[in-house]
């Protein structure tokens, strides 16, 4: 079975620095250089988010659903999830910018792109080992790892938890 | 790639990861992807509204809390950055001048009036009377004169006269003459607090007054004070790299920025007691060496070794043959003391301003500086017999050097005058001079930045002058040698081989920059022009430090291109990176360009000095 490996948010390490929604736009810039992409047209745009709310940070990016609402209402059909990479992925040449996928989308991770006349949303970085705002955290907020290993971990979290509070018997 | 085009330093990079020790390579590695809004220029952290960015891409915040926008919040950094490194070269500055004033008010008696040539010189040059007085009683008024500068109620600086008259007057007619050497960088803390210059033009003009101040003022007192009580600066031959450590003496790496410390430690090594005491350690003799500007100052008044540059303090220590790292201030990575530890090595602080957490600290003050010397002596060579073998590895890269070009020693090696130099300008064997200087960076492989514009440079006919971490650079490739004429152009290298010099030559330290201040001035106003005019430009191939930026816009001020080899922070603001780019050169004749290829930053060099020989006219 292929492993396939999704960006998880730790919201609880984010600092709000931003640096993955700029390492975000300058990897989907032609360039692909900070300084260079500074300059170009289209202007590059961030595929994820970090918000504020409440005092707390967010990071919301899209969780490229199994069964995609997005994907679902595209008119055009150029929204699709791939099989081989797990990715909900957005078809350019496709898209008409009508915005139904915004709509549907529960999380607001796709944004209207007046410059393409198209919608962008995250591609999960199909050229790169790691995508580019996982390697752009400095605090690690953003983990690029199969769910499993993290639900894994997360179970070995709670136990622990509850042999340190001696409720294990 | 490797991270460095020196062989030395490549081997002490492998011994380092061998035993695990991190350097600074390593910790920028760990860095990466470094902080885009830091990189671009546009975070402010001047209040507590914020910290604020601003999009770089056009989109949502385009203003800080106050309303600052990309060009006032990245020409307020930039200016920050000036006054940083103005503050560091002009304190440096006051030192110097400190230890001449205790010399000559009678404070100090381990220093002496070394060049009393230079003293009299510049008396004459600055009005004060000295025939009949003592060197003591005259270099008294001066040192009261410089002390005076610094606070400064007379709203000029000394040696802004030394610029040729054009200069002076356009400094006059934009309201950029430093008024005092302290007061600029005060002011400059002032406009950039929150809610004071908004305006990006009017902070960078206050930018390029700043660094006049530190040119013309503070860095330019610290090279003639260092003359006076030193010596000036007279050619001199020596050898560099990491290899000039030994493996039987106990070695000294003295390291930092300025001379007073690290001229009485060359002073006291030679006592026969410490030797003596140096052979009942079981060591054949004791070996200073330098590093980084300390060791540009020993090195260009005694030939001292020079163990390397910037990049290269860890790796010294790596070599496990130093029993102690004697710094003063500046570039002293505060990681040394961790890759101390993991040997015998003792780190030595000893500024008040620069103290580092598991150092040992012996605090130098020019009243017991003999004394002081002679203790931290005592403490390598008490450190010697710690010294592990096993864990010692000295590589074998030495390369002889030429040093000591200071302006006086360049017109005597010249015959007295700058006559034959602006001949071979102006007859087009020399084609320009370019000043290559500054630091070295982990962003740039290390010295290719500087090693590989110079060799193009000096090709091309261009005669090129150094200091700082860029003369080390060179004269570990050997590019200081006189020998190096061979790798010159047919128009430069006869010039160099009939006078005997290497066709890259050393002027000091980075304060030493005046120097090449005063050279340029000496050829404007030789040719009755102002320096823009000159086929001249000045590069900083692989700069990092808050005094490049200051070093940078005084060139520039001064009427001189300047090409940087590493992106300022100032590009997410393309009105800023407009001005200092392109809109300059309508306001002081010179302007920055950024080229990170040293071959194409040549080009741009070479392409600059064409068009300035056409100007004049010359063929």
């Amino acid at each position: 079975m292929v492993v396939l490996k999704e960006v998880f948010v730790r919201q609880e390490r984010c600092l709000g620095c931003k640096s993955c929604e700029l390492a975000c736009a300058v990897a989907h810039s032609r360039s692909e250089s900070l300084f260079a992409s500074l300059g170009e047209s289209p202007t590059p745009r961030k595929r994820i988010y970090t918000d504020y709310w409440q005092g707390r940070n967010f990071i919301i990016n899209c969780r490229h659903c199994e069964e995609p609402l997005c994907a679902r209402v595209c008119p055009t059909q150029a929204m699709s999830k791939d099989p081989a990479s797990g990715k909900v992925v957005q078809a350019d040449e496709r898209c008409i910018g009508c915005g139904m996928c915004q709509l549907a989308c529960p999380f607001g991770v796709i944004s209207r792109y007046l410059e393409s006349k198209k919608t962008v949303k995250c591609d999960g970085c199909p050229d790169r080992e790691v995508p580019a705002c996982v390697k752009a955290c400095p605090t690690q907020a953003l983990l690029y790892v199969d769910s499993e290993v993290l639900m894994q971990g997360k179970r070995q979290a709670l136990a622990q938890q509850l042999l340190d509070q001696g409720s294990a018997v | 790639m490797e991270k460095s085009i020196d062989l030395a330093s490549i081997k002490m990079l492998n011994k380092a990861a061998a035993e695990n020790i991190n350097t600074a390579w390593q910790r920028f590695d760990q860095q990466q992807p470094q902080c885009g809004f830091g990189l671009l220029g546009i975070c402010c952290r001047n209040c507590n509204m914020g910290p604020c960015r601003i999009d770089p891409f056009g989109g949502e915040p385009q203003a800080g809390v106050c309303g600052a926008n990309a060009d006032t919040i990245a020409a307020r950094n930039l200016l920050r950055m000036i006054a940083a490194g103005a503050s560091a070269h002009s304190d440096h500055g006051r030192d110097i001048v400190e230890t001449l004033h205790a010399v000559a008010r009678g404070g100090s008696s381990d220093y002496q009036i070394k060049d009393q040539n230079k003293l009299q010189a510049l008396a004459s040059e600055l009005g004060i009377p000295w025939e009949g007085r003592s060197p003591e009683d005259v270099a008294g008024d001066l040192a009261d004169m410089a002390l005076d500068e610094f606070g400064c109620r007379k709203n000029t600086l000394a040696f802004l006269q030394r610029a040729p008259q054009k200069r002076q007057d356009i400094w006059a007619k934009l309201g950029i003459n430093p008024r005092g050497i302290d007061r600029e960088v005060v002011e400059s803390l002032h406009r950039t607090h929150m809610g004071v210059d908004a305006d990006y033009v009017s902070l960078i003009l206050h930018g390029l007054r700043t660094s006049l101040s530190d040119g013309w003022g503070g860095s330019m007192w610290a090279t003639e004070f260092s003359d006076i009580l030193f010596g000036t600066p007279q050619p001199i031959k020596g050898m560099s790299n990491l290899g000039v450590l030994k493996e039987d003496q106990v070695n000294i790496v003295v390291h930092g920025h300025e001379p007073t410390l690290s001229d009485i430690i060359v002073y006291a090594a030679r006592e026969p007691e410490l030797l003596e005491k140096a052979r009942a350690a079981g060591a054949q003799g004791i070996n200073i060496c330098g590093m980084c500007c300390t060791g540009n100052e020993i090195l260009m008044r005694h030939g001292v070794p020079v163990a390397g540059n910037f990049l290269q303090q860890e790796l010294a220590l790596i070599t496990g043959a130093v029993e102690a790292m004697v710094v003063d201030v500046q570039c002293i990575m505060p990681s040394l003391s961790q890759v101390a530890a993991c040997y015998h090595t003792k780190l030595v602080t000893t500024s008040p301003k620069a103290r580092i957490a598991g150092s040992e600290y012996v605090p130098f003050d020019e009243h017991h500086a003999l004394q002081t010397a002679r203790d931290i002596i005592s403490i390598a060579i008490d450190n010697y017999p710690r010294r592990r073998p096993e864990k010692v590895q000295i590589p074998a890269e030495t390369m002889e050097y030429m040093a000591g070009f200071s302006a006086e020693a360049i017109i005597a090696a010249l015959g007295g005058t700058l006559d034959p130099l602006l001949g071979a300008v102006k007859d087009g064997a020399i084609r320009g001079i370019v000043g290559i200087v500054g630091c070295n960076n982990p962003k740039i492989q290390q010295d290719n930045g500087h090693v590989t514009l110079t060799k193009k440079l000096i090709a091309n006919n261009i005669l090129v002058v150094q200091t700082g971490c860029a003369a080390i650079a060179c004269a570990k490739a050997g590019l200081l040698r006189p020998e190096a004429a061979t790798l010159a152009g047919p128009g430069l290298r006869p010039v160099c081989e009939a006078l005997g010099i290497p066709p890259v030559l050393h002027m000091g330290s980075c304060v030493d920059i005046s120097r090449i201040l005063v050279v340029a001035s000496a050829l404007a106003n030789a040719l009755s022009v102002d320096i823009p005019d000159l086929p001249l430009a000045a590069a900083a191939p692989e700069w990092m430090s808050e005094k490049a930026v200051s070093i940078g816009a005084y060139a520039v001020g001064s009427g001189i291109f300047t090409v940087l080899g590493t992106v300022p922070p100032v590009l997410g603001s393309k009105n800023l990176t407009a001005l200092l780019t392109e809109g300059a050169n309508g306001v002081v004749g010179a302007a920055f360009a950024v080229e990170e290829n040293p071959e194409a930053a040549g080009d741009l060099i070479i392409k600059h000095i064409e068009g300035k020989r056409q100007s004049l006219g010359l063929a």
